[in-house]
């Protein structure tokens, strides 16, 4: 297991009677893309404030990196990168320049923050821009040259909040494989807040799901699956008919079974084993192609979480 | 001294010279106020340095510091540039005396070359071929320190005002309501002197005073704004 680079303890914060942050515990170890979800106003955002020492948890201990978010929080934003809700460019200065400034900010030499610009805009098809004000640029554009200069000091943690928000798909599947390789081959942590869940089952090796400030889960997402709907079986094949449902019902490991897109959906009673089920519905005349088991994207999961929230 | 660099860098490529046209207007506008047009009116009173052309020398660049002051935080806040630069590790003291010092550096040179400028326009506008400097130059040196501390007091009062605002027209309101209620203060004060103390005091010793009380309300001002720096309540603003 891998040493924890983000460690919270029962953190709340409070703005007047709201909590924004309710008794969140979580670890996130290091070099790895850890996923952020919830919903609008769910405190992702604050998280992330709290966990840069921008605001002071009401109660409740963090540690990033090793450092105290009260008395070290100087030491925590100069080892990390931010992309915040919004790119916070100066709309007036060019991108080379806006580079340029986060390079003078984390006291790179001028020959290192010329070399990572350019390798940083060329990567990104924009070195023959990078004299332009980025106030005419697209979104997206901006988007991408936001999330340069959140990298651009080669953090070993970056928090992003929605990066891909803005993104056209081209740009975002680059991000992703960007994000991907930089875990990879560098190391870097990336605590991401989204809402793109397929973004997040994608690249993330563990998620968080939070709603009104509490922690609903937290896991990789095949242990969520598993542990929210690894019970579930879905069964693609020709043959199935209510000769394979009545038999399937009547055993006690099975507490649901029905037809559905063309497919087999069995709900079991806890972690059985499925072997002595498939060898019933080939009995019955049934051909199998494929089994599925804990068949929930994450999507569905969090749907899933939701609604039990609300209920 | 490395991040006030820095910041100074920044402010000076977002805020004064982004390499733009219309970068030039603000320059261009001050110089043809204070070094063209005034001088030209006041002819030989401007270069002897009598009491009115004095008072807009002081004040000119004072109002030209208000009209852009605001904009400091609050329009940084407006532009979300501000929460990105506080969540890097950048300090709040070179945030923001990086701010007071271009706005003030930025205000007092170019309050200089416009005097030097004026010099030039009136004695070639008076007397081509001769050449005069302000006189006397003492009163020169006064000129250009008074300038320097209330073009300070403008902008360390401006940044703690766009510090508490949350927007530009906010800041720029506060900032209108400041100034009147600066120069009420100002009557009211001189007229509740005693009537012989001014009669008793010299020129310079009035010079001095005045400074004295600029010197004391630019540090409070300045402490004010550097205490009032709290990343989370401009976070959470």
């Amino acid at each position: 297991m891998p040493e924890s680079i983000i460690h919270t303890e029962h953190l709340c914060r409070l703005f007047g009677t709201i909590k924004a942050v309710d008794d969140l515990s979580m670890d996130v170890p290091a070099g790895i893309v850890f996923g952020f979800l919830g919903p609008n106003g769910a405190g992702k955002t604050t998280t992330i404030h709290l966990l840069l020492g921008l605001l002071e948890p009401t109660q409740g201990q963090i540690r990033v990196m090793g450092f105290d978010t009260r008395s070290q929080a100087d030491e925590i934003r100069n080892r990390s990168g931010a992309l915040l809700e919004f790119s916070g460019l100066y709309e007036r200065m060019s991108a080379e320049d806006n580079l340029d400034l986060y390079g003078r900010i984390y006291r790179m030499a001028e020959p290192e923050r010329k070399a990572r610009a350019k390798e940083l805009l060329t990567h990104l098809d924009l070195w023959e821009r990078r004299k332009e004000k980025v106030g005419n640029w697209s979104r997206g554009m901006k988007q991408k040259i936001a999330i340069a200069r959140a990298l651009f000091h080669h953090p070993p943690l970056v928090f992003l909040d929605e990066p891909t928000a803005g993104l056209d798909p081209i740009a975002a599947a680059a991000l992703h494989a960007d994000l991907t390789s930089l875990v990879a081959n560098e190391g870097v942590t990336v605590f991401l807040n989204t809402h793109n869940l397929a973004e997040a089952e994608k690249l993330c090796a563990k998620v968080g799901v939070i709603r009104n400030g509490k922690l609903l889960t937290i896991g990789s997402p095949d242990e969520l699956r598993l542990r929210n709907g690894g019970h579930k079986v879905e069964i693609i094949g020709k043959g199935f008919n209510e000769n394979t449902l009545t038999l399937l019902r009547a055993r006690p490991e099975v507490r649901q079974a029905e037809f559905q897109n063309g497919c087999l959906r069995i709900e079991l009673n806890g972690e059985n084993k499925i072997g002595p089920l498939v060898t019933l519905i080939v009995q019955s005349g049934a051909e199998i192609e494929d089994i599925a088991r804990g068949g929930e994207s994450l999507e569905d999961l969090f749907l899933t979480l939701m609604q039990e929230e609300n209920q | 001294m490395n991040d006030l660099q820095t910041m100074i860098w920044k402010e000076w490529r977002d805020f004064l010279w982004s390499g733009g046209r219309s970068d030039l207007l603000r320059p261009l506008l001050n110089i043809a106020v204070l070094g063209i047009i005034l001088p030209l009116s006041f002819s030989q009173s401007w270069i002897n340095l009598e009491s009115t052309p004095v008072l807009i020398v002081v004040f000119t660049p004072f109002m030209f510091v208000i009209l852009i002051i605001s904009d400091a935080i609050a329009g940084e806040r407006e532009r979300h540039t501000l929460e990105t630069l506080l969540a890097s590790r950048i300090s709040d003291r070179a945030i923001l005396l990086s701010k007071v010092l271009v706005t003030v550096g930025y205000n007092w040179m170019m309050t200089l070359f416009c005097l030097l400028l004026g010099d030039v326009v009136v004695n070639l506008s008076q007397r081509p071929g001769q050449f005069e400097f302000y006189k006397p130059i003492s009163l020169f040196a006064v000129v250009l320190v008074l300038c320097f501390l209330t073009t300070l007091l403008a902008a360390s009062g401006g940044v703690l005002i766009s510090l508490k605002s949350v927007t530009v027209r906010q800041a720029s309101q506060t900032m209108l309501l400041g100034l009147i209620i600066l120069g009420l203060a100002i009557t009211t004060v001189v007229k509740l002197l005693p009537p012989g103390l001014t009669a008793s005091l010299t020129t310079p010793q009035m010079v001095l005073i005045i400074m004295l009380v600029l010197v004391v309300l630019d540090m409070i001002l300045l402490v004010a704004t550097l205490l009032s720096f709290q990343r989370s309540r401009l976070i959470l603003s």
